[in-house]
C-alpha cells in the first residue's frame, strides 16, 4: 500500500491522510449523478407500481406516451404537449438569441457607466423570484388575451433565456479584440459588415451554445408555463408537473428518460463546441 | 491661427461620431430593455400596486396587516426560511469539501468531475424531483435496501415531508454552490500554501489561515445564490413535500389558482421580492458583481 504515502498536495499531505476526502467527494459525485438515472430502469417496468428493480420489463409506458390517443377529444395529450414544448423552445431560440446577442454587443462597446446601470436590469429575470414573474406575466397576458397562446409562452421563456444568452455572449466578446472590427471599418466596411464578416465568425460557437441553452431553458421551464400555458397549449413539463401532483404515473418515467437523453445530448454538443472554441485560440 | 484652432472642426466631427456610436450601442440594447420593461418591470410593478389595494378597492395596508396577523402566513414564512437556511447549510457542508477536492486535482480530472456537477445542472428539475420521489417513497429503493440489510424493520417515511424536501432541494442547489466556489478556489495561488508550509505551518493550519479565508468570496457568492433561489422555490417542495411543506412561492400560486386573491398573492410576492433584493444588495456590496457574473 505504498501509494498511500504518496504526496497529494503542495503541503505534503499524504494520500492516506486525505483518503476521507477522496471517498467523500466521489460519493457526493455519485449521489449527484445516479439518482436521476433511476428513472431509466423504471420506465421499462411492466408494473403500475414503482417497484425497483422492476420484476417484469415492457415498453408499455413508452407506448402510452407515444400512442395513447384519447378517444373523447381525438388527440394525445402527451404528444400535443411535447409539440407545444418543441415549438415554443425553437421559437425561444429565435427571440432570445438575437436580442441577447445584440444587447451583449451593445454593452461590451458602451461605456462602463451605462453598463453598470443596465447589467443588473438585464439579469433581473434571473434574480426576481420566478413565481412573481409568472403571476405578473399571467396578469399582463390576460389583458392582451395571450394566456394559453404560443406567443405568450415564447415571450415568457425568452425572458428567462435572455440573461443566459447575454452572459455567454458577453463573456465571449470580452475576450475578443474589438480593434479587429475597427481595422475592417477603416478599410471601408460598414459596421454591420464588419460585425458579420469579422466578429460573428469568431464568436459563432458561443452564440450556438447560447442558443442551445436557450432551447433547454425553455424546454425545461415549468413555473411560467404553469400560469401562462393552458387549454390546448400545455407544455410537456407543465403536464408532467400537474400529473405528479396527483399520482405517480409511470408514463412520467418514460418521458423523464427521453428528457435525460435530450439534455445530456445537448450538453455533450455544448461541451464539444466549447472544446473546439478553446482549441481555436 | 494656432494649431489648436485648426484642429477644432476635426474635434467637433470626432465628438459627433463618438456620440453617434454611443447611440448605436445603446440602440442595440433597446429590444432587450423593452422586453424586460414590458414583461418584468410593468407586471411586477402592477403586482406591487395591487398589494396595496384593499378589498373595497381603496389604497390600504390591509393585505400586509392580514398577512402579519395570520398564523398560517407566519408559519409559511418560518417554513420558507427554515427550509432555505437548512438547504444552504447542508449545501455548504457538502459542497465545500467537494469543491476543494476538485480544485486540488489536475485540470483534466477536475473537468471530468465538473461533468458530474454539470449533468444534474442541466437535467430537468422535474426529472430529478421525480427520481427522488421514486427513490424515497415507502416501497422505494432506499427503504427496500435498508430493510434487506436489516437496518430497519418497517419502511420509514422519508418523502412527503421536510426530510424529502430537503434531500431534493440540496440535490438541486448543490451545483449552484459548487460552480462559483470552485472557480474561486481554482484562482487561489497555490504558492501561498507552499509559503505557509515553508514557514512551518502544518497542512491543517495552512488550510485554515491561508486557503479558507481566500475561498470566502466564492463561498459567500455560492451561499447567497443558493439561499435566494431557495426562497422562491416551488416545484420540488410542491412534489416532495406532499402538501405538508408549504413555502412562500406555493402559497402565492394557490392564492391565485384557487382563491383568485391577487392582493394577498401580491403582498406575499412583494415581501419575497424585498427580502431577495436586500440579500442581493448585501451580496453586491460584499462580493463584486464580476465574481457573480463569471459563474
Amino acid at each position: 500500500m505504498s501509494f498511500l504515502n504518496k504526496n497529494v498536495s503542495e503541503t505534503q499531505i499524504r494520500l492516506k491522510d486525505r483518503l476521507w476526502l477522496y471517498i467523500f467527494s466521489y460519493l457526493i459525485l455519485f449521489l449527484l449523478i445516479v439518482p436521476s438515472l433511476v428513472v431509466i430502469p423504471m420506465s421499462f417496468s411492466a408494473s403500475q407500481y414503482l417497484e425497483f428493480p422492476p420484476k417484469e420489463w415492457s415498453l408499455r409506458w413508452y407506448e402510452n406516451y407515444f400512442f395513447a390517443w384519447k378517444v373523447e377529444n381525438g388527440f394525445n395529450d402527451w404528444m400535443q404537449a411535447t409539440w407545444t414544448s418543441l415549438k415554443v423552445a425553437i421559437l425561444t431560440i429565435f427571440v432570445a438569441t438575437p436580442i441577447g446577442t445584440m444587447a451583449a454587443y451593445g454593452l461590451v462597446n458602451s461605456n462602463s457607466r451605462l453598463g453598470k446601470i443596465l447589467f443588473p436590469i438585464f439579469i433581473s429575470p434571473m434574480m426576481v423570484p420566478i413565481i412573481l414573474v409568472a403571476i405578473g406575466l399571467f396578469y399582463f397576458f390576460v389583458q392582451f388575451k395571450l394566456v394559453g397562446s404560443i406567443i405568450g409562452l415564447v415571450l415568457g421563456h425568452s425572458l428567462v433565456a435572455m440573461p443566459l444568452v447575454l452572459i455567454i455572449v458577453f463573456s465571449a466578446l470580452k475576450n475578443y479584440d474589438m480593434n479587429q472590427e475597427k481595422v475592417a471599418r477603416s478599410l471601408g466596411a460598414t459596421r454591420f459588415r464588419a460585425f458579420r464578416e469579422i466578429t460573428l465568425p469568431q464568436i459563432k460557437f458561443s452564440i450556438i451554445s447560447a442558443s442551445l441553452i436557450a432551447f433547454l431553458t425553455s424546454f425545461d421551464e415549468i413555473i411560467i408555463s404553469l400560469f401562462v400555458a393552458g387549454g390546448d397549449n400545455s407544455t410537456i413539463t407543465r403536464s408532467m408537473f400537474l400529473a405528479l401532483r396527483d399520482q405517480i404515473d409511470p408514463t412520467i418515467a418514460a418521458i423523464s428518460t427521453i428528457l435525460i437523453v435530450i439534455s445530456s445530448g445537448l450538453l455533450i454538443i455544448i461541451q464539444l463546441i466549447g472544446n473546439k472554441e478553446n482549441k481555436k485560440d | 491661427m494656432t494649431i489648436a484652432e485648426m484642429e477644432k472642426p476635426n474635434e467637433r466631427g470626432l465628438q459627433q461620431v463618438a456620440a453617434n456610436e454611443r447611440l448605436t450601442f445603446f440602440g442595440l440594447t433597446l429590444p432587450y430593455l423593452l422586453m424586460v420593461t414590458a414583461l418584468i418591470v410593468i407586471p411586477v410593478g402592477w403586482l406591487f400596486y395591487l398589494s396595496f389595494i384593499g378589498r373595497d378597492g381603496s389604497l390600504s395596508f390591509e393585505n400586509y396587516e392580514r398577512m402579519m396577523k395570520s398564523k398560517a402566513y407566519i408559519r409559511i414564512f418560518l417554513t420558507t426560511f427554515k427550509i432555505s437556511i437548512l438547504t444552504t447549510i447542508i449545501c455548504a457542508a457538502i459542497g465545500y469539501p467537494l469543491a476543494y477536492f476538485m480544485s486540488q486535482l489536475s485540470r483534466k480530472w477536475a473537468n471530468i468531475c465538473m461533468i458530474g456537477v454539470l449533468i444534474p445542472f442541466w437535467t430537468s428539475l422535474l426529472v430529478r424531483t421525480y427520481a427522488w420521489l421514486v427513490l424515497l417513497q415507502k416501497k422505494g429503493l432506499l427503504n427496500n435496501m435498508a430493510i434487506e440489510m436489516g437496518l430497519i424493520s418497517e419502511p420509514i417515511k422519508i418523502v412527503h415531508n421536510t426530510t424529502g424536501t430537503l434531500i431534493g432541494m440540496v440535490h438541486i442547489m448543490l451545483p449552484f454552490l459548487i460552480l462559483p466556489l470552485y472557480a474561486n478556489m481554482r484562482a487561489i495561488d497555490k504558492d501561498t500554501l507552499k509559503a505557509a508550509s515553508s514557514l512551518g505551518a502544518t497542512p491543517t493550519r495552512a488550510f485554515w489561515t491561508v486557503f479558507f479565508p481566500l475561498s470566502l468570496p466564492g463561498l459567500l457568492a455560492g451561499l447567497l445564490i443558493v439561499f435566494v433561489l431557495c426562497l422562491g422555490f416551488y416545484v420540488t417542495p410542491a412534489i416532495l413535500g406532499g402538501g405538508r411543506v408549504i413555502m412562500a412561492a406555493m402559497k402565492i400560486s394557490s392564492n391565485i389558482e384557487l382563491y383568485f386573491s391577487w392582493g394577498a398573492a401580491s403582498a406575499l410576492g412583494v415581501v419575497l421580492l424585498v427580502v431577495t433584493g436586500i440579500i442581493l444588495f448585501i451580496a453586491s456590496k460584499l462580493v463584486s458583481m464580476d465574481q457573480l457574473g463569471n459563474r
